[in-house]
């Protein structure tokens, strides 16, 4: 079964409104910073998707190699990000994105 | 891959070889010492980054090569850089151990994250590969992040930690999707093959291309794309901060030469538009914007914004001249801006760290040393002739002017002026008004490198090298883009 240039741009399109929900989801959020962290996280998914529709165009497997080492990196990212959450939390006792205005910007 | 192949790569990558082994043995003894051996850990890191700048310059054949199947380079480009990220990153761990002991904060996870940190910077100068290049700034950033909330105990510390986070993420995002258009239209994720593709370039091509530029501006905080700079500045250790003003951003706009002179030198019309707005924009920014300021780190960030807009101006030109011209801008710029926070680091009180820069007055009668070298230092930033930084500017402003650029040269121009305005306020305060406090006696380190990092700037001791053999050094570097 060969992979259309039609089949990639609905895989493109898909893509790109995931990418613009989660840029979206980071900058009119005004609730919690973990609705970000989810974001973020649909950023690097749109990006996988993106990676994985070109590398089956293309017949290329440095795009699928690129979608593992996104995702592997993605983990660690998440990681740091909730250790740092964390750390936010148990000094302010709260995590609403209108709190985080100690500094301005 | 055979043994010979995978031998002569690791030869080439042995400055990261070192670093990726010491970080973790450096970890390991400090879990099982634990903290009372942190300054131990300090020093065996500020040994261990400086031995991997050694390594870079001597171990590593002199000719350089291809990695790893051409994902990783070594030129003299690269091998500049490191040996410049290594010095100012041994220079921030050295300028740490005092700040850490004083504010209970001396950690073994500290050097290492440095380590961590300087091990991804060395990978971001050296990739030629969008891959490599991912793996380098994501390993950079996750080390500067939990860097910058290390002090966990204070809330401004976690809270500049969580927006460079948020803020590093998001731009990490644009950069991948800016990678993964490149990789869909041209084919593959290698430098030599993108430039080989974008002969006839798409539109797809150069949209993958705006932004890939947007996630890296973000790393060397360039605006628009500078929000997070002066809060991270602030609120993170100073010693931190110090960190981040000088090698990362060498290391991200290394990067940025790389990655625009080897692939896409056929889209270089489209990609100089968006280089010379983005640096108009930080020179207005950063020069407007710090003039509000009252604490000295958020100064400094609004400072390193316009800086790296300067920086910026060279590489619109597109040519080899300008790469000429941002390395030694930024050369400049690294050693003074590690200078400056020397100064900072050096200026204590009882009660805690100078941070205001009402503090600042008074200085030339209680500590006339340090304040001399704050004020040459200051001078030299603000590119007042006879110091180094004028020079700079000069080497920044004459590839424009060559390519035609005349209004992003006087644009230029006329934000140093206004820059000037706050760093002879802060000169004005040192000398002639009155102290309210007196200092607790500055840490040796500290004024070492404060005076070291003066003595550079000063021309005396830097023309005779600068005008032969270091321009020499630096086109050499320089023309191995092109």
């Amino acid at each position: 079964m060969s992979f259309t240039e039609l089949a990639l741009g609905n895989y493109l399109a898909l893509a790109a409104v995931l990418f613009t929900i989660g840029v979206f989801g980071i900058f009119v959020n005004r609730k919690n910073v973990i609705i970000i962290l989810m974001s973020i996280e649909l950023l690097l998914l749109a990006v996988n998707i993106n990676l994985v529709a070109f590398s089956a165009f293309l017949g290329d497997i440095k795009g699928q190699v690129f979608a593992m080492i996104v995702l592997t990196v993605a983990a660690a990212e998440a990681a740091i990000g909730l250790a740092i959450l964390v750390v936010y939390f148990r000094n302010r006792g709260d995590i609403a994105v209108e709190d985080v205005n100690l500094m301005k910007g | 891959m055979d043994v010979a192949t995978l031998t002569a790569s690791l030869q080439l990558a042995a400055p990261e070889v070192m670093l990726a082994v010491g970080a973790m043995a450096l970890l390991m003894f400090g879990v099982f010492a634990g903290d009372r051996a942190a300054m131990l850990v300090n020093a065996a890191a500020t040994l261990l980054v400086l031995a991997a700048g050694a390594a870079a310059l001597f171990y590593v054949p002199a000719d350089g090569g291809e990695a790893f199947s051409g994902s990783f380079v070594v030129d003299p480009l690269a091998t500049y850089a490191k040996v410049l990220i290594a010095a100012m990153a041994a220079a921030a761990l050295v300028l740490s151990s005092t700040y850490l002991q004083n504010e209970k904060l001396a950690k073994c996870e500290y050097p290492v994250l440095v380590v961590l940190a300087v091990l991804g910077m060395m990978m971001m100068v050296s990739s030629r590969d969008l891959i490599a290049l991912y793996i380098g700034i994501e390993l950079q950033s996750l080390a500067l992040y939990v860097l910058a909330a290390f002090n966990r105990d204070s809330l401004r510390a976690s809270e500049a930690g969580l927006k460079y986070f948020v803020l590093g993420a998001l731009s990490s995002g644009l950069l991948l999707y800016g990678a993964s258009l490149i990789y869909g239209f041209a084919g593959s994720t290698q430098f030599t093959e993108i430039a080989i593709a974008s002969g006839e370039p798409s539109i797809g091509l150069i949209f993958g291309l705006v932004f890939l530029l947007s996630g890296l501006a973000f790393k060397i905080s360039a605006a628009p794309f500078h929000m997070w700079t002066p809060d991270v500045y602030e609120g993170a250790p100073t010693p931190v901060t110090a960190l981040f003003a000088a090698a990362p951003k060498l290391a991200a706009i290394v990067l940025i030469a790389r990655t625009l002179f080897e692939p896409f030198p056929v889209l270089s019309d489209e990609w100089r538009q968006v280089l010379m707005a983005i640096s108009a924009l930080s020179m207005g920014v950063g020069a407007f914007g710090a003039l509000a300021q009252t604490n000295i780190k958020r100064l400094m960030a609004y400072s390193s914004i316009a800086n790296m807009g300067f920086a910026l101006v060279p590489l619109c030109a597109g040519t080899l001249k300008g790469v000429e011209g941002m390395l030694i801008y930024m050369t400049i710029y690294v050693v003074t801006t590690t200078g400056i926070f020397a100064c900072i680091l050096a200026m204590r009180r009882r009660e805690g760290m100078v941070e205001e820069i009402s503090d600042l007055a008074g200085l030339s009668k209680t500590h006339p040393g340090l304040a001399t070298a704050l004020t040459v230092l200051l001078f030299s930033i603000a590119g007042v002739p006879p110091l180094a930084g004028f020079f700079g500017k000069l080497y920044a402003f004459i590839p424009a002017i060559e390519a035609g650029l005349y209004w992003l040269a006087v644009f230029g121009f006329l934000m140093t002026v206004v820059a000037a305005f706050y760093y002879l306020r802060l000169i004005k305060l040192i000398w002639f008004d009155e102290a309210e406090q007196p200092l607790i006696a500055a840490p040796r380190e500290a004024n070492l490198i404060a005076a070291g990092s003066a003595l550079v700037v000063f021309p005396i001791l830097i023309l005779p090298f600068a005008a032969g053999p270091g321009l020499e050094l630096i086109s050499y570097a320089a023309g191995s883009l092109f």
